[in-house]
């Protein structure tokens, strides 16, 4: 045990001192960061000053009834098509709307022209606002109240609630798939970076020969263990490194946006003053997630997150430290490595179709019960409430699958460090997998 | 100190050992002799429980061969190798402490053997920048440090310059002084004569020879004499064979087995009353020689 820690001590601090470990805890937050917070930032600088907007109307139905809009600007204009075209053409800002005469039943003929080319958006924003115009003129043709019609149209939406334990709690759908969606990346990740690290560990050790050294002194077993374990120390030391600036970063750039507007009272204070329907309800939305999240079983999610986070990437890790020890270099890995990633992606590209679909069918079961698919899978499943006899199973057999995979890798690990500059097959491995200590 | 039983090891394809035994005396220093893969590194590997042996066992000190024992040997494989990143000083702590000792102990030890070793300024450098020479001296020292009862050095002077290989020979002298057992394995033979107190020949996954280096050598002499004097040497007595003759501005050469077991003496009577003698010299086979033979001769057998 003593040996074992040594290994995990030194796995540990050679690594984390290493500067390419430094300069990523510092630059994968402010990468993340920057994920987060430019394309926040490219919104707001996008968008490019005032626009003018003048407007020919022929038809006289519009007379008036174009209001500013944000960063549109209407202007009327009362001339021949052909010197205001002229006019526009000499200024940048400006773009003309040309309204010909309109049959109302079927508008025709509206231009916009502009030196340049118009925004998406503001073409989006000027037809909303013609067509309502047109429909409020239809309206008061026809003889329909327009205040009668607004009382008629109704807002539909269902709050989901689990009835589960017998207690109520709100939940949706999107916000729970993705935390469990959230925590299978993170694992998905983990194993793979760090299993991958494990794997050119002792590919490493191989290649220097140091390995004769240390097995002279430990056993195989507890080397690898002590690597398995030291470079998992290593990962979590960069994720809650990673967590934690980049939470920090996060806070202190997006302290300057009102990141509180979705709280209850700011709701009912943006439902008062807001003229806009659709903020509001974006808003509402937005809370809604919020109280989804808060219903989320956090404790168990948590918990299960950090078994599923070890136990896959120790099953995994152990594997991964077979292959290193079975090839002397890298380019020989290619062959073992399939077999051990197709589970691993497999999971994934069946978690975002099928799980997530269904997450209490046939698939999903199986997928969350078998040891190499189940860290990912289960993380999917679990914020959809998975009984608890199939959680203790999937966990059991996990653990299960780790002292197998650990004992396959140890008897591969045990007679591959110490094979040199052979090219090794699976039926040479299967042969190693009985041979006599 | 260590009793090797008729220990077999066959891997995949090839038997490595067959049925090897000798013993290892305490205290002296340890030749294990054979061609390249005869079978010693696979020896070796038994000993140091990297592997085990399919049949067989092996004792250290009347003790079964077990797990425990690991800590009282120390191991400098023929392949060099330490961790390239990590610094002089901090890797032979690591190797010290996977060997059991403690920390305090492995920083005053390793300050010592720094000093021996002349490797002062380099503590604190990555191994990668030493020459081959000093990451030897490094590893070297990272056998030795835990001050084990055996010693298995496999090739030990292979990239060393005269000097540090003499540096290292000193070390190892002082090392049987201090009572460790050493086995030292080597298909060089030059340094075997002026080391070894005792030696076992491995040849084709077999053991061929094995005893004190002294005793070998004289079970392996023919009665044979080298003679140099003046004068035309003719031996013309049925006593005596000629092997081997030379003559060069008067002065001769020659090789004379003495046969029927006959005293010496004999023949330097006889040739004192005909040559002018210069040298009478025994011809004892020297450990390269005697190599050479028996592992020609079992090529040819």
């Amino acid at each position: 045990m003593h040996k074992i820690w040594l290994i995990v001590q030194r796995e540990y601090l050679t690594r984390v001192r290493k500067k390419s470990f430094i300069i990523m805890t510092f630059v994968g937050p402010l990468l993340m960061a920057a994920m987060i917070i430019v394309p926040v930032w490219l919104a707001t600088v996008s968008s490019d000053g005032e626009e003018t907007i003048e407007v020919l109307d022929e038809s006289g139905f519009f007379a008036g009834k174009l209001q500013d809009k944000g960063e549109l600007k209407f202007h009327y204009v009362q001339e021949p098509l052909e010197t205001a075209k002229k006019r526009v053409t000499e200024n940048e800002n400006s773009s003309l709307l040309y309204i010909p005469k309109l049959d109302l039943d079927n508008p025709q003929g509206i231009k916009l022209f502009s030196q340049e080319n118009t925004s998406l958006s503001t073409q989006l924003n000027l037809e909303r606002m013609l067509k309502s115009e047109i429909e409020e003129q239809k309206f008061a043709r026809s003889g329909v109240d327009k205040a009668v019609l607004d009382k008629i149209k109704t807002d539909i939406d269902i709050n989901t609630v689990n009835l589960k334990d017998g207690d109520e709690k709100s939940s949706n759908a999107a916000v729970t798939s993705g935390a469990g969606y959230v925590g299978a990346i993170l694992i998905y990740m983990f194993i793979f970076i760090y299993g991958v690290q494990i794997m050119r560990g002792v590919i490493e050790e191989k290649t220097n020969r140091i390995v004769e050294v240390v097995i002279s002194s430990v056993k195989p077993f507890q080397l690898m263990m002590g690597k398995i374990l030291g470079i998992a120390a290593v990962g979590l030391t960069q994720f809650l490194l990673w967590i934690t600036l980049s939470f920090a970063v996060v806070t202190l750039l997006s302290s300057r946006f009102q990141t509180d507007r979705f709280s209850d009272k700011q709701i009912s204070q943006t439902m008062e003053t807001m003229q806009d329907a659709g903020q509001a309800e974006k808003a509402q939305e937005m809370n809604k997630i919020m109280s989804a999240l808060d219903n989320l079983n956090v404790p168990l999610l948590l918990g299960c997150f950090l078994f599923y986070f070890l136990g896959g990437y120790l099953l995994y890790g152990a594997l991964f430290g077979a292959i290193g020890s079975a090839v002397d270099n890298e380019t020989d890995t290619q062959q073992f490595m399939l077999p051990i990633t197709i589970p691993l992606i497999m999971s994934f590209i069946v978690a975002q179709t099928v799980i997530m679909k269904n997450p209490d069918g046939p698939v999903a079961f199986w997928m969350s019960i078998i040891p190499f698919t189940s860290p990912i899978s289960m993380m999917l499943r679990l914020p959809f409430g998975v009984p608890g006899w199939q959680l203790a199973l999937s966990m059991a057999l996990l653990v299960l699958g780790f002292i197998g995979t650990v004992w396959l890798a140890g008897r591969i690990y045990r007679v591959g460090i110490l094979m040199y500059g052979k090219k090794v097959n699976y039926r040479e491995l299967s042969k190693w997998l009985f041979y006599k200590g | 100190m260590l009793q090797i039983k008729d220990v077999s090891k066959s891997y995949a394809s090839h038997l490595a050992l067959d049925h090897v035994s000798f013993e290892i005396p305490e205290k002296s220093i340890f030749g294990l002799l054979g061609p390249n893969g005869a079978g010693k590194t696979s020896l070796i590997r038994i000993i140091t429980q990297i592997t085990g042996a399919d049949t067989g066992e092996i004792l250290f000190k009347g003790e079964r061969l077990k797990p425990e024992h690991i800590n009282r040997m120390g191991y400098l494989p023929e392949e060099r190798g330490l961790y390239k990143k990590m610094k002089v000083g901090e890797q032979l702590l690591y190797l010290a402490q996977l060997k059991g000792l403690s920390k305090a102990d492995a920083t005053a030890r390793i300050k010592s053997w720094i000093d021996k070793m002349e490797l002062r300024s380099w503590v604190g450098k990555n191994i990668e920048d030493l020459s081959k020479g000093m990451q030897q001296k490094v590893q070297f020292i990272a056998t030795v440090l835990h001050e084990p009862e055996l010693i298995i050095l496999d090739e030990p002077f292979s990239g060393f310059d005269p000097i540090n290989a003499n540096l290292i020979k000193d070390q190892i002298l002082e090392l049987r002084e201090k009572g460790s057992t050493i086995i030292f394995s080597t298909h060089r033979m030059e340094s075997v004569e002026e080391l070894c107190d005792n030696i076992a020949l491995i040849n084709k996954s077999k053991k061929v020879l094995d005893g004190p280096v002294k005793t070998i050598r004289d079970s392996y002499k023919t009665n044979t004499f080298l003679v140099e004097g003046k004068g035309k040497l003719l031996l013309a007595s049925p006593d005596f064979k000629v092997l081997e003759q030379r003559e060069h501005h008067g002065f001769f050469h020659a090789i004379v087995q003495i046969l029927d077991n006959q005293s010496p003496n004999v023949l330097l009577r006889y040739m004192l009353e005909r040559v002018e003698i210069h040298a009478f010299k025994e011809k004892v086979p020297s450990i390269n020689e005697i190599f050479i033979q028996t592992v020609t001769e079992k090529v040819n057998a």
